[in-house]
């Protein structure tokens, strides 16, 4: 009886790592077209209203929801404090584009994202003692302090009257990238460029320690891993990757700062995008975000073909709200490990085809 | 002094109010592990309901017994299409399941009985009474004493009576209380339906106060943070967190709001809440977990 699990165990780990092998050519193919469309293809048959209002938004809300399933998905410090890291990124950025003119567009991003990766350490300063909701609830009161902060003090908006404040020109190397076409490219250099620094970190040995952090924190303390730093740094790279959105929201995206689009909702929004996406999963952000950003649109779309006119635009926005409340508890039901997981079922399944 | 007294009295009073939405998380919190959102969207359809009701003619107690009725339909519905599809999974994938149901419940209530807003007279008038050289609303002492006796009825469900007990071995250990045969379906119906209950008197108190209204959902906010003080699993913890939530918040909004320039309101419970809980990591109340590697 022993003897065959015994035998059994390196058969199923072969089976593994020869189906590994056979992705990794696919994978790689995969990527490479990824690649050629989105930066090749996309801008030259896209419209404005499909870069600008689509492709724009869900690439950044993409951004944010990698940010979060650092924090949250692999060192397991679940926060609603996204769309505050988002609102430091923001300001920050509009501050040190604002102060000191001089830099190059992709250090005062930089900058941005780091100044809220520090706030994202002074968060998650309570995660050292703090666990499951009651550190949901801390992170709360980030949210609600930076966001009262930032309508209290007009140091950040530069003394501006209105509440929302238009973004300085984009501009990178002499270019001027004001343009659909520019913002969006944009956009999606810094999203690939940040997913592939996450695709490293998360297999170094600072992402196994968060993982280890994840699945049970004394555990991981008592073999030695360095818990406290394990997740402050996790709350400072989630915090700035979420800091980047938020620049690139304001600028790329919106054309204004304006704190009132980092409000809780928007802490909620991202928060979704992780869980129906998949908590520890890269893919699961682009998922996740296509499913969050992209359904309300296409509610909206099919909702306006059947009965545009016909029934008042209140009623029609509760109709969006309980389908889209309805789809939320119905995915979770279905797939509760989110939509990369699913992707891995068919892809598994297609393999199996493919090899039959 | 007089104005501090009235201040701390009202904020007291004030947060009693916080307290009647924090019990109905703590009920099912206690016996299920959800952190039940939707709760503000309770308080929101409970209170249209009623409303609607009496608007159409209903007396008051038969207005208040047919949303009762409702309420628990919707307590039993969620258990059925919710909750029980969801066993065992995450805590925090159970919590996303509750804000996308509060969605449904908002949309829904709102399509069904609209999305004006809707006046509530209870009959209770809000006049100040005078203690001696302060001044305190009639209205809130009634509520007041209207939470004090849900507190004082829910204790006694839950220390003496059979139902109580089955739902304390079930926060304790659902795998021993399943095994020996307490009906986990059937109390965690009694649960949602009790917290229907809590959410249609917190409706009624909050929409006379306020006006029934799409605003009534976010005193889930203000909820949170006496939650976090009084600890996740106790009702008396509830109560303390709501009347020190509710102090904090007055006396910071007289004397820390001008020195800062402006409203605190927003985050000052969540920013004390913090500080709370570095002290006491599960709440003043609250069960402290232990763990085993």
């Amino acid at each position: 009886m022993s003897s065959s699990a015994v035998s059994e165990a390196p058969a199923e780990f072969a089976a593994s790592s020869a189906t590994f092998l056979h992705a990794k050519p696919l994978a790689a193919i995969f990527t490479g077209a990824l690649i050629v469309a989105f930066f090749g293809l996309v801008p030259l048959l896209g419209n404005d209203y499909w870069l600008g209002a689509i492709l724009i938004p869900f690439l950044i809300m993409s951004l944010a929801g990698l940010g979060l399933n650092i924090t949250m998905g692999y060192a397991g410090q679940a926060s609603l404090g996204t769309g505050a890291f988002m609102a430091v990124g923001a300001y920050a950025t509009y501050n040190v584009l604002l102060r000191l003119p001089e830099l190059p567009l992709p250090v005062s991003l930089l900058a941005g994202g780091l100044i809220a990766g520090l706030v994202g350490v002074i968060v998650g300063l309570p995660s050292l003692r703090i666990k499951g909701f009651y550190l949901v609830a801390t992170t709360l009161a980030a949210q609600f302090f930076l966001e009262w902060m930032f309508n209290q003090y007009g140091w950040f908006s530069n003394y501006s009257t209105s509440t929302s404040i238009s973004a300085p020109r984009l501009v990178l190397f002499g270019q001027d990238l004001n343009t659909p076409v520019g913002r969006y490219l944009l956009t999606l250099t810094t999203v690939s460029v940040v997913a592939l620094v996450a695709w490293k970190l998360v297999r170094s040995q600072t992402g196994r320690s968060w993982m280890a952090i994840r699945d049970m924190d004394t555990a991981a303390a008592i073999v030695g891993i360095p818990v406290a730093q394990g997740k402050l740094s996790a709350f400072f790279i989630g915090a700035l990757i979420c800091g980047l959105a938020g620049a690139l929201w304001a600028f790329a995206y919106l054309g204004t700062v304006d704190a009132r689009s980092f409000n809780l909702d928007r802490s909620f929004q991202v928060m979704f995008i992780v869980i129906i996406g998949g908590l520890g999963s890269l893919i699961g952000n682009v998922l996740g975000a296509a499913f969050i950003t992209l359904l309300p649109i296409l509610i909206d779309h099919v909702a306006d073909r059947l009965f545009g006119g016909a029934i008042d635009a209140g009623q029609l926005e509760n109709f969006q709200k309980v389908l889209f409340g309805a789809l939320i508890i119905w995915f979770l039901i279905k797939e509760p490990h989110g939509l990369a997981a699913l992707l891995g079922r068919l892809l598994r399944r297609l393999q199996a085809i493919a090899s039959r | 002094m007089s104005f501090f007294v009235e201040t701390l009295v009202g904020g007291l009073l004030a947060g009693v109010m916080y307290s009647l939405v924090a019990i109905g998380f703590v009920l099912i919190y206690k016996a299920s592990g959800v952190f039940n959102f939707a709760q503000g969207a309770m308080v929101l359809c409970a209170a249209l309901t009623f409303v609607t009701l009496t608007e159409n003619g209903l007396s008051f107690w038969l207005a208040f017994l047919v949303s009762l009725a409702i309420m628990i339909m919707i307590g039993i519905a969620v258990e059925r299409l919710v909750l029980r599809p969801l066993v065992n999974q995450p805590q925090i994938t159970l919590f996303m399941a509750t804000l996308g149901l509060s969605f449904v419940i908002e949309g829904l209530s709102q399509i069904i009985m609209g999305a004006s807003v809707h006046e509530l007279d209870l009959g209770i008038l809000d006049v100040p009474v005078e203690f001696g050289p302060i001044q305190l609303s009639q209205f809130d002492l009634v509520a007041a004493a209207t939470a004090g006796l849900l507190v004082a009825v829910l204790s006694l469900l839950f220390s003496k009576t059979r139902i109580g007990i089955s739902l304390r071995a079930i926060a304790d250990d659902p795998q021993a209380a399943l095994s020996v045969g307490i009906r986990l379906q059937v109390l965690m119906r009694i649960v949602w339906g009790v917290a229907g209950f809590v959410a249609l008197v917190a409706g009624l108190l909050w929409g006379a106060r306020q006006g029934v209204q799409f605003s009534l959902t976010f005193v889930v906010l203000k909820a949170l943070p006496v939650l976090i003080i009084g600890g996740f699993t106790s009702i008396a913890g509830a109560i303390v967190g709501g009347l020190i939530v509710g102090a904090g918040d007055s006396l910071a909004e007289i004397y820390l709001g001008p020195l800062l320039g402006g409203s605190v309101s927003t985050w000052f419970a969540y920013v004390l809440a913090v500080v709370f809980l570095l002290a006491r990591p599960a709440g003043l109340f609250g069960e402290r977990a232990i763990e085993r590697v």
